[in-house]
């Protein structure tokens, strides 16, 4: 039960960070800061890597993380391409 | 490998998440902070990997391959008009990785999984404290259970959102009654995720779920209109997130926790831009049609005898002599693929000493910063563009502003006529400037179905024709000149 509330501590004082940082990302950026924060959410790959690679639990739970593991890729390798490929074109004169 | 070294591994990809956002506070420091991000997230990969839990990387090899290469496929090859469906989709997956972990924790706790889609529907006389003792195990359940019907909905809300910015789905369908319907969708998938955390080996309660909400996305989404659309990814780019944190908490897992709600709040911040930016509250975009309400205006009436229209090369005598000329695109800019014949135009005025800047609505693209991009690709510098409140105070010394593209969000009647129907919704005002030139192929109305009455103001000039070619004119008469 400890833990619990030291994660949702985490949570809430996370959500305030998140306010304060993000209002200051300037409208120009806006596009992206979502596709930046799709990569970021790509953070489930962990999550995803322990169900596709444990042993000891039925097949299904190593299949849905292998679903897993794919999508939260895809949001992580292209989020943080295409984030890359957007940045690079921002020149200043 | 040690559990604590694990969790400070974890902190220091939070704490390079976090900067890498700081980062895009900043176009100057934008690139290095995504970089940052994404060493943050190859740390936090790096160590999960040494974990002495996976035993079996078959599954992780396959599926890294196979989302890497769609992943860089998708990212190296669409086109930057493109971006909203291409963020659309990577909410959808974000959703459907969210599902499937929490499904993964729930078979993998309940220690046994269905062997064919019949047992998949008989319930499983589960260990009692499979998921944890007393409240601990229930609020666990609960986790899961939000945790996939978030992420269901996400996923499947995605996809018709990509469907319909993709122009794939057209019309507009949606359940029966719609806002109570959906209502009651999503009461009976709550009551789902009551019934498991009740009897949590009870796997036709976490079917049930996944199903409602598989169908909530499609209902949610499918009778929202294309207009609305970049409210609508913003939306679904915030429940993305939320589903991360809630996966987090499902796993104890403290960098999913941060990065999930970093993720979720930023989604809303743009959510509640985008409404502020189309005068329309979130329940409004989601629930409502456009406002059918107030005075009907007669296009006719407005339009009738005032309307001025000139030349291309008639415009560049007027821009030969600017001192200071504004640019207003929208979206019909990028759709007639002229930012390269704009920033052309743009560049030829600066050679004559004009001085030039670029006006860009919030809703000016697809979705939020969209137009942006558009133009940064065809090699604007971005000090050029400017956001809505610091260029509105700047028209009254403006000589010429040309709008391209854009409606709307230069219609006077949002500020001017209370009974409008979008009065109070925020616009660049051009028609403060000295001269303004609006490139347009017809007097058509835009998504608001109105007459604009800038059109017919004494110092308005329209240019009818195609955007590119009109622009790329006035580039000729201007160098010309």
């Amino acid at each position: 039960m400890e833990i619990l509330i030291l994660l949702l501590a985490l949570f809430v004082l996370s959500l305030f960070l998140g306010v304060e940082l993000i209002t200051k990302v300037p409208p120009t950026l806006h596009t992206p800061l979502m596709s930046g924060t799709n990569a970021v959410s790509g953070i489930t790959l962990v999550g995803a890597l322990l169900a596709a690679g444990s042993g000891s639990s039925p097949v299904l739970v190593n299949i849905l993380g292998f679903i897993a593991v794919t999508l939260a890729t895809i949001n992580v390798v292209g989020g943080y391409l295409v984030t890359n490929r957007m940045l690079a074109m921002f020149k200043r004169k | 490998m040690n559990p604590s070294i694990v969790s400070f591994v974890y902190l220091v990809a939070g704490i390079l998440f976090i900067l890498g956002i700081k980062g895009l506070t900043k176009p100057k420091t934008a690139v290095r902070g995504n970089r940052l991000s994404a060493l943050g997230m190859l740390v936090a990969v790096v160590i999960t990997l040494l974990d002495s839990s996976i035993v079996n990387y078959n599954y992780i090899i396959a599926g890294v391959l196979v989302g890497g290469l769609i992943g860089a496929v998708m990212a190296l090859r669409i086109q930057m008009t493109s971006m909203p469906q291409m963020v659309a989709l990577l909410n959808g997956f974000g959703g459907g990785a969210s599902l499937t972990i929490a499904l993964a924790e729930y078979y993998s706790k309940l220690g046994s999984a269905p062997e064919s889609f019949a047992a998949l529907l008989n319930p499983v006389a589960a260990d009692a404290n499979a998921f944890g003792v007393g409240a601990e195990g229930t609020i666990a359940v609960v986790a899961i259970g939000l945790t996939v019907l978030i992420g269901a909905v996400t996923l499947t809300g995605s996809f018709v959102a990509f469907a319909k910015l993709q122009e794939l789905m057209k019309k507009s369908y949606g359940l029966p009654g719609g806002p109570t319907g959906n209502g009651i969708f999503l009461l009976c998938a709550l009551a789902a995720v009551v019934f498991l955390a009740l009897n949590p080996g009870n796997s036709v309660a976490m079917v049930s779920i996944v199903g409602l909400a598989l169908l909530l996305g499609l209902f949610l989404v499918m009778p929202i209109g294309g207009a609305d659309m970049p409210v609508v990814i913003a939306l679904l780019n915030s429940y993305s997130g939320i589903a991360a944190a809630l996966a987090g908490f499902i796993l104890g897992n403290t960098v999913l926790i941060v990065a999930g709600s970093l993720v979720g709040t930023s989604g809303l911040i743009l959510t509640q831009i985008m409404c502020v930016a189309m005068n329309r509250s979130l329940a409004n975009v989601l629930f409502g049609k456009m406002a059918a309400t107030g005075e009907v205006v007669d296009a006719d009436e407005i339009y009738a005898g005032k309307v001025t229209s000139a030349q291309p090369d008639e415009v560049a005598l007027m821009l030969e002599v600017a001192q200071r000329v504004v640019i207003v695109p929208g979206y019909g800019m990028a759709m007639a693929q002229a930012q390269h014949a704009v920033r052309e135009l743009a560049d030829a005025m600066e050679a004559k000493g004009v001085e030039v800047e670029y006006g860009i609505h919030p809703v000016a693209g697809r979705m939020p910063g969209h137009m942006n991009v558009l133009l940064a690709e065809a090699e604007v510098p971005y000090d050029k563009l400017m956001e809505m409140d610091r260029i509105n105070p700047t028209f009254e010394d403006t000589d010429v502003v040309i709008v391209i593209g854009a409606n709307d969000v230069t219609n006077p009647m949002a500020r001017d006529v209370e009974g409008s129907p979008i009065y109070g919704m925020p616009i660049l005002n051009v028609d403060k400037a000295k001269n303004v030139i609006v490139i347009k192929r017809s007097l058509s109305p835009g998504f608001a179905g109105l007459p604009n009455p800038l059109f017919a103001m004494d110092h308005t000039l329209m240019v009818y024709g195609d955007g590119k070619k009109a622009v790329i004119e006035m580039t000729t008469a201007l160098n010309q000149a």
